[in-house]
This record gives structure tokens, C-alpha cells and sequence, in this order.
């Protein structure tokens, strides 16, 4: 064994305790200026702008997995900005750019890597859709364009070009369209937010919550009750559950959503690839894996099961885009837990409870948001409930107003 | 594949269903607030337990109730609405008397 390396394993300080990205943990205090609940990407990305813009470091993440375990471990990491309403399109835009600058940000590598997405047209109410979308985005500064299926062909040369006998008519080339190392974006706001003397509590359930008044004073855990100024949820699936506890009901169902990976092929296909009318969307990963997904479940379900039916029914249509995967094999599959509004668009900002903070109703689409979810929420809190303009058309009661931001068409299978 | 039991048709492979939501009281169209309607519509208790939901069997068009764990997806029971519903619901609106 050469003698540097044996250095390096008798050195007291080396490699643990100083260099470890987390802080070991620790005991709750009893009380805290804000509690998140919740320790996926939104959680720790709210804590690290707490503590980067506005000084608020007296701030506990309770997270009742571990860090990043939840649907920021199981998405398909689809980046994008090319949403329909011009609400949806200047936020994700905003977390986009974001998004383009983090690794630097972190000192970390997220791996962004910005593919551009191509989204298929087989019917002439999608090419009308689709043109609509290039416009607005582009208004908002998207890289967005209509393009042909000659063009289509040249940037992915082995597309069937009539799949399952709907020839596909035009496609929305979204240049934007990237895809980054979802546990690193996780990994990388909770490094910077403990650095920054954040509390992350993982193994730490949020079990009640403690409302006096009609105000939120404190919180239930596994490990003991806490008092706060603050809460913020952050906890995607779970989220109509806690909100029961509360005291409030949510406009939200909470449906599986599966998604499965192949084995490692050479790189062949470099942008991201969807269909709607297939319910299908197929990338391929920097160590050469296809990933594809679809829609969520049928029907509303707390379980993170795979079905054969959806297996069958997305792998289908994936080699009618792509007749060549047949001959591939699955080597993982997997489901996590999303919270769908009617209108798939996310729920942020006030509560029926006062200083209780949500951000939920992210469905399929919300890793994406992270940045800019972590930074308005931050926002928020540290203006004690002044709602951001750019976050104001999610209010909850929206539903109420029947003010929906309707972005159904725009996410369908392509989150 | 999943087997859910339509008390018209018996027992089937769910992809024949479709789901249509928890069943809920509504409330009278003609008199409630808007907040009671949208309510009705969009708000849902969503939680783990055993819930009474609307399914349709597609191919034959028939609706009925099925009683089902929102975790393990235990369907307990399935009954023709009728045995919640029998009286008749009038959605007609009051537009003579406001006209
Ligand atoms: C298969 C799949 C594919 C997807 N693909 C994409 C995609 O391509 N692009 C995209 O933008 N989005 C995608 N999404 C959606 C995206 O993953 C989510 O919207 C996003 O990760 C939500 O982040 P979050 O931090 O809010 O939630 P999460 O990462 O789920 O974090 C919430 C955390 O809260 C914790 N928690 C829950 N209850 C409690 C409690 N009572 N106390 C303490 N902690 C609690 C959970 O353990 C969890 O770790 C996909 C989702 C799935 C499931």
C-alpha cells in the first residue's frame, strides 16, 4: 500500500468528520423560527435560500425518510419551460435559468445536462396546441420552435415516424429541454443549507401539528413536540394528510406514478422524446440506461406498487416509438407517490391556518420547479406571508374563485 | 391483474373501469354558496382508509359504489347505488323565476 494512502487512513480528521457533506446528527431543540416539513428537493432547496438571502438559519427540515428519499429519488428528471398558460410558462422559465447555473452555485456537479425535448405531434389539434405553446414561450425568452418531421428525422434518426398508425405530423422542439442528477440537486441545497447552520432532522416524522387560535404554534414528532414561528409543507404525496392534521382539506388526489429504466446501451438518442397521445416519454441517461414513464395511475392509490398493467401498456407504446427496444431488457422499475390538482398546476403559498405555508399539488412535474419553488417559497417566509407575484396564480383559492391555471395539456405524459 | 367485482357484471379486470371520484353529499346547486360548490368539486379528504368511491364499468355504461382501502387497494365491497341513493335529485335551475 503506498505510504500517502496509509497518511490518509491513520489521520485523525480524515476522511469523516471534516469533510462530511451533512453534520452529524443532533438533538431537537425546542423550538425553532421555521419548521419544514418535508426533506425532498423543495424542502431543503426553501432552507438553503432562507439561509443564503434572507439570514434565517434558526430553521429545523423534518424529514421522516431520508434526505431526498422521497419523489426527488424516483423522478424521470425532465427540465423544461415549454408549459401553455403564460403563468406556468414565466415560472418554470425563471427555474430553468436556475437550474443552468447550480453546479457552479454548489461547487457540486449536478450533471445538467441540456438535451432539448421533443414533444410529438400526431393530430392537427396538437400541431394548433404546440404552436400556441412556441409563441408563448418564446415571448417569455424559451427556446421553443414548431418543427417538421424532415427535421424531426434528423435529430432522432431512429424514431418510427409512424408509430401505433399515428404518423406523427410536427413536433415541439423545445431546446431548453435538459435533465440533471436528481439526488445531487437534493444533496447539493442541503450541503449549502447545514452549512449555513440549517437543522436537517432526518428519521423525524411530523406526526401533528399544533394550531391555536387559527394560527400554527408548534409541531407533533416522533422524537418529541417543537415549538415555531413557522411552517412550511413540503411533502408532495403525502401532502392532503397532513394537511387533515391541520385541520384543512386539499383540492388534491394522490395517484402513483411508475416509471422503469433498461439496461445500459451505447448513447444513441440524445434529446428527450415524448408523446402524449402514446402517454409515453423515453430519454436516455448519461450511462446509456432508457428511462420512460407515462401518466399516473388510473385511479387514487397510497402505495408505491408497480403493476404489470402499466407495464404493458407503456412498453407497448414505447417500442412503437422506438421498435428496437423490444429486444432490451428491464432492469428496474419503480413508483412514487404524486399529488394531482385538477388542474396540474401546483398549490403555493397561504393556508386556512395562518404562518402555515404550503407548497404541494407538484404531481409528475415538480422536480423541475425545485429552484425556483425553494427561492419564492424563502420569500415567503421571510416577508411573513407577503405571497411573491410570481407564485400569486397558484393560491389554493384559486379553486374557490374557479381561477385555475389549467396546464393539462401541456403536462400529459411529459411532466 | 386486478380484479374488481361490478355488481351487474361480475367479476373483471379493472382496465374495464374507470374511477370517478370519492363518493360526497352534494349540495343543492340552486341554493349553495360558490365556496360550497367548489367544495363539492375539487376539495377531497384524500386520506388512508376505507373510502366510498363512483366507478363505471365502461363497456356496458353502468355506475355503481365500491368500498376500498386507499393503501393496500382492498376492494371490501361494490353495490349498485341505489342502496345510497333512492330518491330522485331535480338539477333543474330556477331560470323562469329569475327571467
Ligand atoms: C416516477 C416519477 C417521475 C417523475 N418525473 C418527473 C420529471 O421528469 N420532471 C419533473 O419535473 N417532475 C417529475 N416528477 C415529479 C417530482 O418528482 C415531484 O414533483 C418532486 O420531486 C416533488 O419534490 P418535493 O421535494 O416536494 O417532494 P419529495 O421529494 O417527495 O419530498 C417530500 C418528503 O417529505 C417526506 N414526508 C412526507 N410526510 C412527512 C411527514 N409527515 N413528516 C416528515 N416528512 C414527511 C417524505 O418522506 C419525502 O422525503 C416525477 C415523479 C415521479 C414519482
Amino acid at each position: 500500500m503506498p505510504f500517502s494512502l496509509l497518511k490518509y487512513g491513520l489521520n485523525k480528521d480524515y476522511p469523516f468528520e471534516k469533510h462530511a457533506d451533512l453534520p452529524a446528527p443532533c438533538e431537537l431543540k425546542p423550538s425553532y423560527d421555521v419548521v419544514i416539513v418535508g426533506a425532498g428537493g423543495h424542502g431543503v432547496a426553501t432552507a438553503y435560500y432562507l439561509a443564503k438571502y434572507h439570514g434565517i438559519t434558526n430553521v429545523a427540515v423534518l424529514e421522516k425518510g431520508y434526505l431526498g428519499g422521497g419523489n426527488t429519488a424516483r423522478n424521470t428528471a425532465v427540465i423544461r419551460s415549454n408549459y401553455l398558460t403564460n403563468e406556468g410558462v414565466k415560472f418554470y422559465s425563471e427555474s430553468v435559468k436556475l437550474f443552468q447555473q447550480l453546479s457552479n452555485e454548489f461547487d457540486f456537479n449536478i450533471m445538467y445536462s441540456e438535451r432539448g425535448q421533443l414533444t410529438l405531434a400526431h393530430t392537427d389539434a396538437a400541431v394548433r396546441g404546440f404552436r400556441q405553446r412556441a409563441e408563448i414561450n418564446k415571448h417569455f425568452g424559451g427556446r421553443t420552435e414548431l418543427i417538421d418531421p424532415q427535421q424531426i428525422k434528423e435529430l432522432v434518426p431512429c424514431l418510427n415516424m409512424n408509430p401505433a398508425d399515428m404518423p406523427i405530423l410536427a413536433g415541439l422542439w423545445h431546446m431548453d429541454g435538459a435533465t440533471a442528477r436528481h439526488d445531487a440537486v437534493a444533496w447539493g441545497y442541503a450541503k449549502g443549507a447545514t452549512q449555513r447552520g440549517v437543522e436537517l432532522h432526518q428519521l423525524t416524522e411530523v406526526t401533528d401539528i399544533d394550531v391555536e387560535n387559527g394560527k400554527v404554534v408548534g409541531v407533533k414528532t416522533n422524537r418529541g413536540n417543537i415549538k415555531c414561528g413557522c411552517v412550511v409543507q413540503a411533502i408532495a404525496g403525502h401532502s392532503s394528510l397532513l394537511a387533515a392534521k391541520a385541520g384543512f382539506k386539499l383540492p388534491i388526489s394522490t395517484f402513483p406514478l411508475q416509471a422503469m429504466v433498461t439496461q445500459p446501451v451505447k448513447p444513441f438518442l440524445n434529446p428527450l422524446v415524448s408523446s402524449p397521445s402514446l402517454h409515453c416519454y423515453v430519454q436516455q441517461t448519461s450511462r446509456g440506461e432508457l428511462v420512460f414513464g407515462g401518466g399516473s395511475d388510473p385511479y387514487p392509490l397510497y402505495n408505491s406498487r408497480s403493476t404489470l398493467d402499466l407495464k404493458e401498456s407503456l412498453l407497448a407504446n414505447a417500442v412503437e416509438l422506438f421498435p428496437f427496444m423490444a429486444n432490451m431488457r428491464l432492469m428496474r422499475q419503480w413508483a412514487g407517490l404524486t399529488d394531482m390538482t385538477s388542474d396540474y398546476s401546483p398549490i403555493m403559498g397561504l393556508s386556512p391556518v395562518d404562518n402555515y405555508y404550503l407548497d404541494a399539488g407538484w404531481g409528475t412535474w415538480g422536480f423541475k420547479s425545485t429552484p425556483i419553488v425553494g427561492q419564492t417559497m424563502a420569500q415567503l417566509v421571510a416577508s411573513g406571508g407577503q405571497v411573491p407575484d410570481l407564485i400569486k396564480p397558484f393560491a389554493m383559492d384559486r379553486f374557490d374563485s374557479f381561477a385555475q391555471v389549467n396546464e393539462m395539456g401541456a403536462t400529459a405524459a411529459s411532466h | 391483474m386486478k380484479i374488481l367485482t361490478c355488481p351487474l357484471n361480475g367479476p373483471r379486470n379493472i382496465s374495464e373501469f374507470v374511477y370517478g371520484g370519492e363518493v360526497k353529499d352534494m349540495p343543492d346547486p340552486n341554493t349553495c354558496s360558490d365556496k360550497a360548490w367548489a367544495d363539492y368539486v375539487f376539495y377531497h379528504d384524500n386520506l388512508i382508509q376505507i373510502v366510498k368511491e363512483w366507478w363505471l364499468h365502461a363497456p356496458s355504461g353502468y355506475w355503481f359504489i365500491a368500498e376500498r382501502h386507499t393503501a393496500s387497494d382492498e376492494i371490501i365491497k361494490t353495490y349498485d347505488p341505489s342502496e345510497i341513493y333512492n330518491t330522485r335529485i331535480e338539477f333543474s335551475t330556477q331560470q323562469e323565476e329569475r327571467a
